[in-house]
């Protein structure tokens, strides 16, 4: 009879709640300290002081437990479950719980509405966005990636041609950033997907983001894919939350996935300024 | 911009007020302003095709494009920062045209007919910082929700502002800060 790791529903929605204000309050340090950084290199006065407002911004949110932002965003979960793991209970529904759980308990605002054309608000904020993946080993792994409506918005996804090939998606990229990043709260980071097909390329977009920030693709040409398309956006002049500048994006995470022959799929999704992740291993 | 010192400005927002302020100038505003978003731009529509009055009057008032967390204990009101203004360009040059709405707060860039509307009728469209949200909601020193309770964060609420950070975007003569922002600091197209 193997051991099988047991872990209650229950304690995963009280993880899953302590997440959702975690995240919403404290900045990751990587991201604090990028946007700290980016002052030097911002050629805008305006653009400098918007920078080390928002470093005020995340500070205060830390120490008032006031959200750092008012769209405290859909609750994306990616969660790893060991193979060898038994749940006591639902998860899927223990999952959700946590974050309607979370949402009330830290002041948290619910920007969920049951249908996307009858709106009625759900009033809990689920549910969640799920993302489950089954891994080797006896833990579960929950990534909290809360995303606001104004950046998500900002998004796009484009079925485009193998002919295209780095210079299409390139063009693609910047061009939807020029178009929507003064609406995305800049600076940003931006996620791309390449490969995959049309379901898993915006999803590969969002997994992007999790990359430590500032760390560069392993794949020497995909990180010199990012440094050109980081070098482009930011020569558009948007600057800090639109004002004119010379830091629009702070990073690009460019993440690819083998495709079909006929395809070359690419999604870009802009992260607003509050790039809020949370995890835990239970 | 930082190197100037904010104007301040009082509500209500007077024509006269509105028309002295310049793309690009920094705000301090103070007084009483409401908030608005999508549902909440509906409803108010909907009221104006039924030829109904309106739950708030939007004469010379300003909307802030806003959803903001719940007030923790001891808190007038949670973060409140700007949301994109762009969803309410449908519905923006009709509160400016039929209710004399004089301004308006948000982050991002207006459609040409919002902007048209601020020219015709001398109003205003300020951008605050998005996601400056815990230190914008410290501006905010009252906040009573006034209409549609039921929409939950998209409720019309009345907020007291003190010293609230903002700049102009799009004044009365079609400036917009956003787009000289951008010229300023464009590099020159690669040769």
């Amino acid at each position: 009879m193997p051991i099988t790791r047991t872990l209650n529903a229950a304690d995963i929605t009280a993880a899953v709640a302590a997440l959702c204000g975690q995240a919403a309050r404290v900045a990751p340090p990587e991201m604090r300290a990028a946007v700290a950084d980016a002052v030097a290199r911002e050629a805008s006065p305006a653009g400098q002081d918007v920078l080390r407002r928002l470093v005020e911004n995340y500070d205060v949110a830390a120490r008032t437990g006031l959200p750092m932002c008012q769209d405290t965003g859909l609750a994306i979960l990616l969660v790893e479950i060991g193979q060898d793991l038994h749940v006591e209970g639902d998860l899927e529904a223990a999952l959700h719980a946590g974050v309607a759980r979370g949402y009330a308990a830290h002041y948290l605002r619910k920007s969920v509405v049951n249908h996307p054309l009858r709106r009625v608000n759900t009033g809990d904020n689920t549910p969640a966005i799920l993302h489950l993946r089954v891994v080797p080993g006896d833990r579960l792994r929950l990534v909290l990636l809360p995303k606001g409506g104004g950046s998500e918005n900002a998004g796009a996804l484009q079925m485009l041609k193998p002919a295209d090939g780095a210079a299409g998606v390139m063009d693609f990229v910047v061009a939807r950033v020029s178009a929507e990043a003064v609406n995305a709260c800049p600076p940003l980071v931006i996620g791309v997907g390449i490969g995959g097909n049309f379901d898993t390329v915006a999803f590969l977009a969002k997994e992007a983001l999790l990359r430590p920030l500032g760390t560069p693709n392993p794949d020497p040409e995909d990180a010199a894919l990012e440094a050109e398309l980081l070098q482009r956006i930011n020569a558009l002049g948007i600057g800090p939350a639109g004002f004119g500048g010379t830091v629009t994006a702070l990073a690009v995470h460019v993440a690819t996935a083998p495709c079909h022959i006929a395809s070359l799929p690419c999604a870009v999704t802009l992260q607003c300024n509050a790039n809020r992740r949370a995890e835990v291993v239970l | 911009m930082p190197d100037t010192e904010p104007l301040l400005l009082t509500t209500p927002l007077t024509e006269a007020k509105a028309r002295a302020l310049r793309a690009g100038d920094r705000v301090r505003l103070n007084g009483i302003i409401f908030t608005g978003r999508d549902a909440a731009h509906r409803r108010l529509t909907a009221l104006l095709d039924a030829g109904e009055p309106l739950p708030v009057d939007l004469h010379d008032a300003i909307l802030y494009y806003v959803g903001p967390t719940p007030a923790p204990p001891g808190f007038p009101i949670g973060a409140a920062g700007p949301t994109t203004a762009g969803r309410m360009d449908a519905y923006a040059p009709r509160l400016i045209r039929e209710c004399g709405l004089r301004g308006m707060i948000g982050k991002g860039a207006r459609r040409p007919e919002v902007v048209q509307a601020c020219i015709d009728y001398g109003a205003v469209y300020f951008g605050a910082i998005g996601g400056l949200a815990a230190l914008l909601g410290q501006c905010i020193t009252a906040a009573e929700v006034v209409a549609y309770p039921d929409l939950g964060p998209e409720a019309i609420y009345r907020f007291t502002v003190r010293d609230f950070p903002l700049v102009v975007v799009n004044d009365t003569l079609g400036g917009d800060a956003y787009r000289d922002g951008r010229r300023r600091y464009a590099a020159p197209p690669p040769p």
